[in-house]
């Protein structure tokens, strides 16, 4: 258990000097876009495939039991607060942890495993702000542009069952899914994925940066990456929703 | 506090342990500046130790080591980087960016940590390519490289800052005998043009002979001799004496 503990405070104080490094110079641009092209532009089919697929699989079971309730005018705006308000925060935190979380553990891992991260500094270049501090920052900004975009993809997937369904218009389809829809709604769940983006980031670049495990080492950061991040973000998560409901009580359903 | 003007790197009474193993015990030598000596010694003598503890990628349990004229354990990491430019590192396996291309591996420090404009930039990679034969492969990728081309391609980036030091891990291991012979006449090469003062690491008696003009031989992290190669054939030490009739 104190192992437990020692492992979540040494990852603690990683994401606390990657924040600190980040006021520091040089700024490290090039690194940043290009892990924003690797974490955002590469996860976005399968991020857009995920929220359609859900998105309609969603409306296919919600509609069997609403039509018994004669509730199916609903569907619209139960798919979009489920979207908006959990499924879509979630399911992208969860998406980006197995596909970037591993990328960045066996990435990192085998670096250091190869020497290039001894390299880096033998070079006399700072290596944790080179590889870390963009990895993080990337994951950071993408998870929020992300969940947007699984969002109304699932808004789309669910439009698409509901008019196969019952030929429901796509402008009314809309207005139905937003007519209660408030921004507490869509911003607090929507940011709170830069909070999962920064543990995806600092967690698996932790256990790939300090790993020392050799060639075994890169398959074990890889899985611990996933496995952990995904863990931290649905425990987060619930505290997170905590928070939001203390702060915005009007987003609590 | 300074060390005698012409060393270039001197140790201690050096130690150095991971946990309960101990890897180096007291060790001492001096390498005065434009000379070569290589660190012969079994795997596991803390050889490659020795190295990442002169660059400061390790620190040391106690002791002191010395790189020109400056103590450089207890500095501070900004200072650090400031005595990195000093020396050049050959690592085992060349430890290329996998994720960059050759010119990207050179271009990478250069850029960072000089003035250079992207035509001198683009000059000085020439240059040290073509000094060591990969003036062609610029664009090629690490993985595309060959043994001995990658062991090149780590001495280029090693050289590309210009330092006065050069480390160099195992530079011949994994090649036949032919290339390795080529690397061992680069770096004979680069200190006889430059005046760089070399420090190899290897088991490659023949190599060590050829390359360097004192032997340094480490058996479980004691320094056992330290002479000429003339001086260590006839040491008093048998494990010396036999390492160099291997």
């Amino acid at each position: 258990m104190s192992n437990v503990f020692e492992v979540a405070g040494d990852v603690s104080l990683f994401g606390l000097r990657a924040v600190t490094s980040l006021f520091r110079r040089p700024i490290e641009g090039d690194q940043i876009r290009q892990q924003l092209a690797e974490v955002g532009s590469k996860s976005l089919l399968l991020v857009i495939a995920a929220g359609f697929a859900l998105g309609a699989v969603l409306t296919l079971h919600t509609r069997s039991t609403l039509v018994t309730f004669g509730a199916t005018a609903w569907i619209p705006t139960v798919q979009a607060l489920a979207f908006f308000l959990e499924i879509g925060p979630l399911v992208t935190g969860l998406l980006v942890a197995g596909r970037v979380g591993s990328g960045i553990g066996a990435v990192l891992s085998n670096m250091r495993a190869t020497e290039q991260i001894d390299a880096i500094e033998s070079l006399s270049i700072d290596s944790f702000k080179y590889l870390v501090v963009p990895r993080i920052i990337a994951c950071t900004i993408a998870l929020p542009i992300l969940t947007i975009f699984l969002d109304f993809s699932g808004v789309l997937g669910g439009f698409l069952a509901e008019y196969a369904a019952s030929r429901l218009s796509f402008q009314m389809y809309i207005a139905q899914s937003f007519a209660s829809f408030e921004w507490s709604n869509f911003y607090p769940p929507t940011v709170k994925t830069a909070v999962f983006g920064f543990i995806i980031g600092t967690v698996s670049a932790f256990l790939g940066y300090t790993t020392n495990e050799g060639a075994r080492g890169v398959g074990r950061a890889a899985t611990r990456s996933v496995v952990i991040s995904s863990l931290l973000i649905i425990v987060i998560d619930v505290l997170l929703i905590k928070l939001i409901f203390f702060i915005f009580p009007e987003s609590a359903i | 506090m300074t060390t005698e003007a012409a060393t270039a790197v001197a140790f201690k009474h050096v130690s150095k342990s991971f946990g309960a193993k101990r890897i180096l015990r007291d060790v001492s030598f001096d390498v005065p500046a434009g000379e070569a000596l290589c660190i012969l010694g079994r795997s596991g003598t803390g050889k490659s130790v020795t190295l990442k503890l002169i660059i400061s990628l390790l620190k040391p349990d106690s002791g002191d080591i010395w790189i020109e004229q400056e103590e450089i354990c207890g500095l501070k990491e900004t200072e650090i980087s400031r005595v990195r430019r000093k020396v050049g590192f050959l690592f085992q396996d060349a430890a290329l960016f996998d994720s960059l291309n050759l010119y990207d591996n050179l271009a990478l420090p250069l850029l960072r940590l000089t003035n250079k404009t992207p035509d001198e930039v683009d000059f000085v990679i020439d240059r040290v390519l073509s000094s060591v034969g990969l003036e062609g492969d610029k664009r090629k990728m690490p993985s595309e490289l060959s043994g001995g081309m990658r062991k090149r391609a780590g001495l280029a980036r090693a050289l590309v800052l210009e330092p006065k030091i050069l480390l160099a891990d195992e530079p011949s291991s994994g090649l036949d005998r032919i290339t390795a012979a080529e690397i061992d006449e680069l770096l004979l090469r680069q200190k006889a043009e430059h005046n760089t003062t070399l420090i190899v690491v290897t088991h490659d008696v023949r190599g060590a002979k050829r390359v360097g003009d004192r032997i340094a031989v480490l058996d479980r992290g004691a320094l056992i001799a330290d002479g000429t190669v003339d001086e260590i054939v006839h040491s008093e030490n048998e494990i010396a004496r036999n390492l160099m009739s291997e």
